[in-house]
């Protein structure tokens, strides 16, 4: 199998990444090759949201892809969304407050997908209970929009408890 | 119950009460919302987990399954993946080294943490579908993957019994349960069932279950020559990892540490040290390399049970005034041919009601599955569910509330043992939860509601767990500086163990919060138990305090020679520990920890201490409680649940930190809303193997199927355990699988007896 050597831009930064096995997912390249083991592998297929990462600002499965296919692409992880004086970005500040989580394995992809779930909201993009005009963010279909991110500690209140105060900001 | 467990309880019952612990009121951190320390570090991806260790070197495993239920494995092809590029070795029966089987997880009190009898790959035979029957070790996860994949078995099958319903016919009498009686009758009950105003007799079914902590099983093992072993390891149990894995290797258990101080969700599936841990240890010292071994999801289905299946009888009659008078809860939960553990599913009724008569206890079946365990609430999570849907048809047999027949029957003593309540306050959470729900402007009639396709019904169902405490170990140092550490080889799954521990001694030191460290999640640190049993909390506590103690005693006694402290004359019962140091109680003079120390020329004081076995729960009936209720709809076409409101009351003792408390509560209904309508391990029943594993076709609940959900709670402390708090991992998810269920029925006027409530179910 032909290895590949080419670069990632994630978190603003460039990563070479040298004689990589075409088969390396986005995921694993940024767990094991990277360093940057915020993102999780809670099921390898899609299922359970815990590898979710943006790419130019858009929310992906980042277990369900191959690395190689995003050479030149922004790529931002969790350990990207703070600001770089440290201070945490308003939703992960609204997830401590509102104890978002309890075991924080899901987190960062509980995270990462709210950032990417606000900017279609905003962007007036429909869900699956969207009915003609997309309608207010509590209720169904802040709960619609984030059912990709499982929690199994059972977070899910306060998880939307969060990201709706961090909406509002 | 054996004789002398008899004798110990008479003797027990004599014994004086330890007096409440002084800490039971004391709210300068306990009791507050304290946000989880640890969340910074979880919301920006730098907790460390098992599989995030940066190790150099690292080699990486995968695991080939087997793929029948029974019989022995005539061939094994390992060619091809041994061919693969960065293959290093293929481990299978025919030249994997002898490992010793670990001894079983027993009752929670040794460190036993095996989970199955059978060789793991040792062996020729097969026991289970889906046992490890290759080990593979490559340069990289992917080539180990792939390299799995092609590992190629023929077998000869074996009969074997693979389907609960078939084996059913065939369970027998466990010795006990849990160490209590798998039986326990009093009266002629079946007189008493049939001479009565009212009665039910029910048969409930429920599945098997699997934990699905959203973190799969994983371990780093590595090697310092041939003694000394290092496992980061996704355990809840890291002293009973380290000691069955020494037993595996032959030795001695502390040349095993197991470092797990983040672990991505357990609810009992992290409890055992299942195969893959000791196959990484294999891998690691048969390459000399340190090996990763990430288990895939179906990985996880395949190696490590879950909540057994059951069958579960209920029958209860009552007089007119709704009185119960006979009252029979028994069935059957399987175990496997190659371990042991008859989930306690009929322990719930023996605490919570009065009966004239009565007959409840279980048997068990052995089956040629993967090795069953521990799940959130094993026992009163399924038992819950028969039992209060059992009360809850009762009522209506009688036309009475369904709230009001459960008080009629509250009792005032254990209903089996006549032991005294330690902490009982069923009637205030029933009424806190009523109030909150809006219960009584419930119509008594069911389907009376409706809201176009709609049918609206409420439900109510009690919640029990039992409070355990665990012989537990600590340490507690005291330092110069003016700070203070305590440390056990405890865990951390998301319960806030962290959290709530640094909150506890900071209190009972009389530092600040910032001034004081809890560490924990390393088997090197003093001994822990399991967490399980909803028990950490408190067994931690009460050894934090005793070891506490003892380093306050030792401080003074450093006061005590000195001339110059204010504490010269200062006898231990006439100090507390506040401001930093120790004061005098009345008076209110003292010092600081670091001026006794520093004038004494200490760096620190510490000392070690192990809490005694919980005689507390000899003479006390000692449980938690909750008042579940919630209101759900059910398409009147489509037959689907959706549940839209929810109330938790509970009755817990003192809750230490309301925010992470409410959490737990909510995590815990919220996995038996999962459980209610949609959660279920499907076996082929012909062939023993879980067709869905994966979270793909395994549902648990997401964020669209969770209502708001209300948590209120009565807050009484229990005098007789530490802190005055219970555990509260567990209770959460007792009760509503039942009063889903109830409410279903308040809906449509159908009965649901068999979990998951799908739609088939109610068309």
């Amino acid at each position: 199998m032909p290895l590949h050597t080419f670069q990632l831009q994630i978190n603003g930064d460039t990563r070479t990444l040298s004689n990589l096995d075409p088969r390396v997912s986005l995921l694993d390249a940024i767990r094991d090759h990277c360093g940057l083991t915020g993102a999780k592998k809670g099921c390898n297929q899609g299922a359970c949201g815990a590898c979710t990462v943006l790419v130019d600002g858009e929310r992906i499965n980042s277990c369900l892809t191959l690395a190689l296919q995003y050479e030149g692409r922004d790529i931002r992880t969790i350990e990207g969304l703070a600001e770089a004086d440290g201070s945490l970005h308003p939703l992960q500040k609204a997830f401590v407050e509102h104890d978002g989580f309890q075991c924080g394995f899901c987190t960062p992809g509980q995270i990462c997908s709210a950032v990417g779930m606000l900017a279609e909201y905003k962007a007036g993009a429909p869900s699956a209970v969207t009915d003609g005009e997309v309608g207010e963010l509590a209720g169904a279909e802040l709960q619609e929009r984030m059912s990709g991110n499982l929690c199994r500690c059972g977070a899910y209140v306060g998880i939307r408890e969060a990201i709706l105060e961090a909406a509002a900001q | 119950m054996s004789i002398l467990n008899k004798v110990i309880r008479s003797v027990v019952q004599v014994m004086p009460d330890q007096a409440p612990d002084e800490l039971i009121a004391s709210n300068r951190y306990l009791g507050r919302s304290i946000n989880r320390l640890n969340g910074p570090d979880k919301v920006t991806g730098k907790a460390t987990f098992t599989a995030d260790y940066p190790v150099a070197n690292l080699a990486h495993a995968a695991l080939a399954y087997s793929t029948i239920a029974k019989g022995r494995i005539t061939s094994i092809d390992t060619k091809a993946a041994e061919a693969l590029p960065g293959v290093i070795l293929v481990l299978t029966h025919e030249n994997a080294p002898e490992m010793k089987v670990p001894k079983e997880f027993g009752d929670g009190s040794s460190n036993d943490a095996g989970t199955t009898q059978a060789k793991i790959l040792n062996t020729d035979h097969v026991s289970w579908n889906g046992q490890p029957i290759a080990l593979v070790v490559a340069e990289t996860p992917e080539q180990a993957e792939a390299a799995a994949a092609r590992i190629h078995a023929t077998y000869e099958k074996e009969d074997c019994v693979t389907s609960f319903e078939a084996a059913i016919g065939d369970a027998k009498q466990p010795k006990a349960i849990m160490g209590e009686d798998p039986e326990v009758t009093r009266g002629d009950v079946e007189q008493a069932l049939s001479q009565s105003a009212a009665r039910i007799d029910l048969t409930f079914t429920t599945p098997p279950h699997n934990h699905n902590a959203i973190e799969p099983h994983a371990c780093i093992a590595q090697w310092d020559g041939k003694d000394d072993l290092t496992l980061y390891d996704t355990s809840q149990f890291t002293a009973g990892v380290a000691t069955t894995i020494a037993q595996v290797f032959g030795l001695k258990a502390d040349h095993v540490r197991v470092v797990a101080p983040y672990v991505g969700g357990g609810f009992g599936g992290k409890g055992g040290a299942w195969p893959y841990i000791q196959l990484c240890a294999l891998a690691a010292r048969e390459t000399g390399r340190p090996v990763r071994l990430a288990m895939t999801r179906e990985g996880v289905f395949r190696i490590v049970g879950g909540r057994t299946p059951s069958q579960q009888r209920v029958a209860i009659s009552a007089d007119d005034a709704g009185k119960f008078l006979g009252f029979v809860h028994e069935g059957v939960t399987a175990q496997s041919t190659h371990n042991h553990f008859p989930e306690q599913f009929s322990f719930p009724p023996r605490h919570l009601y009065s009966m004239e008569a009565y007959r409840i206890g279980q048997k068990v079946t052995d089956l040629s599955r993967v090795a069953n365990t521990f799940m959130r609430a094993p026992g009163e999570s399924i038992g819950t569910f028969a039992v209060e849907s059992g009360i809850d048809a009762l009522a209506y047999e009688l036309k009475m509330c369904p709230v009001a027949l459960r008080m009629r029957n509250e009792p005032d003593a254990d209903p089996v043992s006549g032991s005294p309540f330690s902490s009982r306050h069923m009637r205030k959470a029933y009424e806190m939860g009523v109030e909150r729900f809006g219960w009584k402007s419930r119509p008594a009639e069911p389907r009376s509601q409706r809201d176009g396709d709609w049918w609206i019904g409420q439900g109510v169902a009690t919640g029990t767990y039992p409070v355990y405490r665990m012989v537990t170990a600590a340490r507690v140092r005291i330092s110069a500086d003016g700070t203070a550490v305590a440390q056990t080889s405890c865990q951390e799954m998301g319960m806030g163990t962290e959290t709530v521990q640094t909150q506890h001694l900071a209190e009972r030191l009389g530092l600040p919060m910032s001034k004081v460290r809890f560490e924990y999640g390393d088997s090197t640190l003093p001994y822990a138990g399991v967490a399980g049993g909803s028990s950490q909390t408190v067994s931690v506590a009460l050894a934090v305090q005793e070891a506490g103690a003892k380093v306050l005693k030792e401080l003074l006694a450093l006061a005590q020679k000195d001339e110059r402290s204010p504490l010269r004359e200062a006898n231990f019962e006439d100090v507390v520990a506040k401001d930093e140091g120790i004061f005098w109680r009345v008076s209110g003079g003292g010092e600081s920890y670091a001026a006794i120390l520093s004038r004494a020329g200490k760096d620190f004081v510490e000392a070690d201490h192990k809490t005694g076995a919980p005689m507390e729960l000899l003479k006390y009936s000692m449980h938690s409680y909750a008042a579940q209720f919630c209101e759900v709809r059910v398409h009147a076409l489509s037959g689907e649940v959706r549940v839209q409101r929810w109330v938790g009351s509970f009755d817990t003792g003192r809750i230490l930190n309301p925010k992470m408390a409410v959490s737990q509560f909510r995590g815990g209904i919220i996995m038996g809303i999962g459980m209610a309508l949609t959660e279920e391990t499907m076996f082929d029943d012909r062939t023993g193997r879980i067709m869905n594993p994966s979270l793909a076709e395994y549902h648990v609940p997401v964020q669209a199927d969770i209502p708001d959900i209300e948590v209120v709670y009565t807050n009484e402390p229990d005098p007789h355990t530490p802190l005055g708090a219970h555990g509260i991992g567990e209770i959460g998810i007792t009760g509503v699988a039942a009063a889903v269920a109830n409410a279903v029925y308040h809906a449509t006027g159908k009965r649901v007896t068999s979990l998951p409530i799908t739609l088939d179910k109610l068309m």
